[in-house]
């Protein structure tokens, strides 16, 4: 029996940082995603769960769905200060549209363990693939 | 993506002397121009481990390019352009794409002089360093101070340097001594997203995380007495402001906004792409004149931003010495982009033309004699600023005149990485870069500890190797060298 896929995996680039996810379904993958998107930035065990924010995307296809979606997180995290660690997420692939509560708190400079400021997500390397098990995500992001 | 190919690059590649190489336009399918790479031999198999000279190649099938597909010798893989290229393509009938500027439109740097010297400053480096790192908002989740209007945040983008100058942050003569004046003709506020302003707001006046920084330097060696006299630099020991960063997520909103607009002209125009993110559109069209407007409002908010810190720099130094900013000789030496695509006039052969130079980490660096070089620095040259990495040393070059004719007046804008960050992170495992920093005699305060090893010198290339590259090709010349004693990272 193969050991079980992690939840994501930090994906390595000279000048910046990616992330390669894995889900069984995928609101699973998604969401691992963006929870490997947060630990960039976060010590993700240091994020309490004070506030919760509802989001919407839209998008062609599944990669434009999935960086619409993360723009939208990243927005709240540049606009609210706020940093996220669970992710609920429903998606309708047909519509391709998605429907996520993220769970976390505001940035506190004092307590949480801070890691890079993630400017941007790029289309270079953006991959959302079928899998064996599941689904398998790959997003670069610009730091 | 990456064509299918049988052809490998370093089987192509010719050797145009020590510092120049070429690959021809029948390299791969679609090439309109050969691309031209400046390094010597190690710096070449840095870059050719990855694929910038790959991405270099691609850049030259864009359409309405001229010349070269140029890249510095601190080129790095990109997303769709290398870091550290260059390409102008013709206003008739070429176009213009939010990849060739970057995400962090018009990121630049700024170099301030003082009257001090190390001695003055060595005592008080502590508190100097402390009282930077509270009135200059770094790192995730900074914010700035300056709270604005929607008409006002119109202003800023119409206007740049001169509306912070006008609202008394910094001083006239900073205008002259920024590229452009601090302010992009044509920038088009409408053109804009709300999401982009939203960003901007909360983010005016903030300096941002990863390689941006702020630096008390000193001046560590003089190569040009007479144009490091004219820039303001004096003897060694001389304490300087050095500091880097853009328009933050304003101009990242701007980019990815433009990006899904230019996906899409591709596609209309039938412009054929070897990747994506070059995705364009004609610099004629409605959507890259659109572009170009809203890239012109980023980039003016870059500028009032570098203007608003610069003024933080100042009043945090006056707090220190109990001296005013003026009695402290602190004078605007320069402020440059390395991330913009202007509208330029070049030689063309015999002809006079107009291009649109897309400079995506390189630096314009006009010679002396250039219109568009400040009257004060007219008979010199332009100040070009390129930092190297916090544990060693950046410089103060001027442009040559060969640049105007080979790489449309630009050259290097750093170091470049050779380390990702998790690399950089394992090779350092175990070592407390703070302290190897002050043992050096550096004071470094940082919100994210990690950012240490990321940004250490391990991370990057020697600076002196990439500025000698292009001293030795006749592009820019080195005038002085300048090294940290305080460094402030986000």
């Amino acid at each position: 029996m193969a050991l079980p896929k992690p939840d994501f995996e930090i994906l390595e680039h000279t000048a910046d940082a990616g992330i390669v996810a894995h889900g069984a379904t995928l609101a699973e993958a998604f969401a691992h995603t963006a929870e490997g998107m947060y630990a960039l930035m976060v010590d993700p065990d240091g994020v309490r769960e004070l506030e919760a924010r509802e989001t919407v995307a839209s998008g062609q296809d599944l990669p434009h769905l999935l960086a619409n979606w993360l723009l939208e997180l990243l927005f709240l995290t540049e606009t609210e200060g706020l940093v996220f660690h669970r992710f609920d997420v429903d998606i309708d692939d047909t519509a391709m549209q998605l429907r996520a509560t993220a769970h976390g708190e505001p940035i506190d400079r004092d307590r949480h363990a801070l890691g890079g400021d993630i400017k941007g997500v790029t289309r270079h390397l953006l991959e959302v693939e079928r899998e064996d098990g599941g689904y398998r995500i790959r997003v670069l992001f610009d730091m | 993506m990456p064509q299918a190919q049988t052809k490998h690059w370093r089987d192509m590649l010719q050797r145009v002397d020590a510092y120049r190489w070429e690959l021809p336009a029948d390299y791969k399918p679609g090439m309109r121009v050969p691309a031209r790479i400046y390094a010597d031999e190690a710096l070449l198999d840095i870059a050719g481990e990855e694929q910038a000279i790959e991405q270099a190649a691609n850049v030259a099938t864009l359409p309405g390019i001229v010349w070269r597909s140029l890249a510095m010798p601190d080129i790095h893989w990109g997303y769709g352009f290398p870091i550290g290229g260059v390409a102008a393509m013709s206003t008739d009938d070429g176009v213009v794409s939010p990849g060739g500027v970057g995400f962090d439109i018009n990121c630049g740097t700024r170099l301030l002089t003082t009257n001090l010297g190390e001695d003055d400053v060595r005592p008080v480096l502590k508190q100097l360093v402390d009282q930077l790192f509270r009135g200059v908002p770094a790192g995730l989740g900074g914010r700035g101070d300056l709270s604005i209007s929607s008409a006002e945040m119109d202003d800023v983008m119409r206007r740049g340097s001169a509306w912070m100058i006008d609202r008394g942050f910094g001083w006239p003569e900073d205008v002259e001594a920024t590229e452009s004046g601090g302010c992009l003709a044509g920038a088009a506020p409408d053109e804009v997203s709300t999401r982009a302003r939203q960003r901007g707001h909360v983010q005016l006046g903030t300096l941002g995380a990863g390689n941006h920084f702020l630096e008390v330097q000193v001046l560590d060696a003089v190569y040009d007495r007479a144009a490091a006299s004219r820039f303001g630099l004096s003897e060694p020991g001389q304490v300087l402001v050095f500091f880097h960063c853009g328009s933050r997520g304003f101009g990242h909103q701007v980019c990815q906004d433009y990006l899904d607009v230019m996906e899409e002209a591709s596609i209309r125009y039938g412009i054929e792409l070897p990747d994506k993110q070059l995705a364009c559109a004609p610099i004629r069209s409605p959507e890259g004149q659109r572009y170009l407007g809203a890239m012109a409002a980023a980039a003016n908010f870059a500028w009032a931003n570098r203007q608003y810190i610069a003024y933080w720099v100042r009043r945090s130094f006056e707090h220190v010495f109990h001296r005013t900013a003026q009695e402290m000789g602190m004078h605007l030496v320069y402020d440059v982009a390395h991330n913009i695509a202007k509208i330029e006039r070049h030689r063309v052969g015999d002809e006079d033309v107009e291009l649109c130079v897309h400079r995506k980490g390189a630096t314009r660096a006009f010679p002396a004699g250039h219109p568009d070089v400040p009257e004060r620095y007219r008979d010199i040259g332009q100040p070009v600023l390129i930092p190297g990495d916090m544990g060693r040393y950046s410089f103060l070059a001027i442009g040559q005149p060969l640049a105007m004719q080979e790489t449309w007046g630009s050259t290097c804008h750093g170091a470049g990485r050779i380390r990702s960050r998790h690399e950089a992170k394992r090779v350092l495992k175990g070592i407390d870069i703070q302290r190897r920093l002050a043992d050096m005699g550096i004071v470094v305060r940082c919100h994210n500890r990690s950012a240490l090893a990321e940004e250490a010198s391990e991370a990057y290339k020697d600076v002196a190797n990439v500025v000698e590259v292009l001293e030795r090709a006749g592009i820019s010349r080195n005038v002085a060298k300048m090294r940290p004693m305080g460094v402030i990272k986000g």
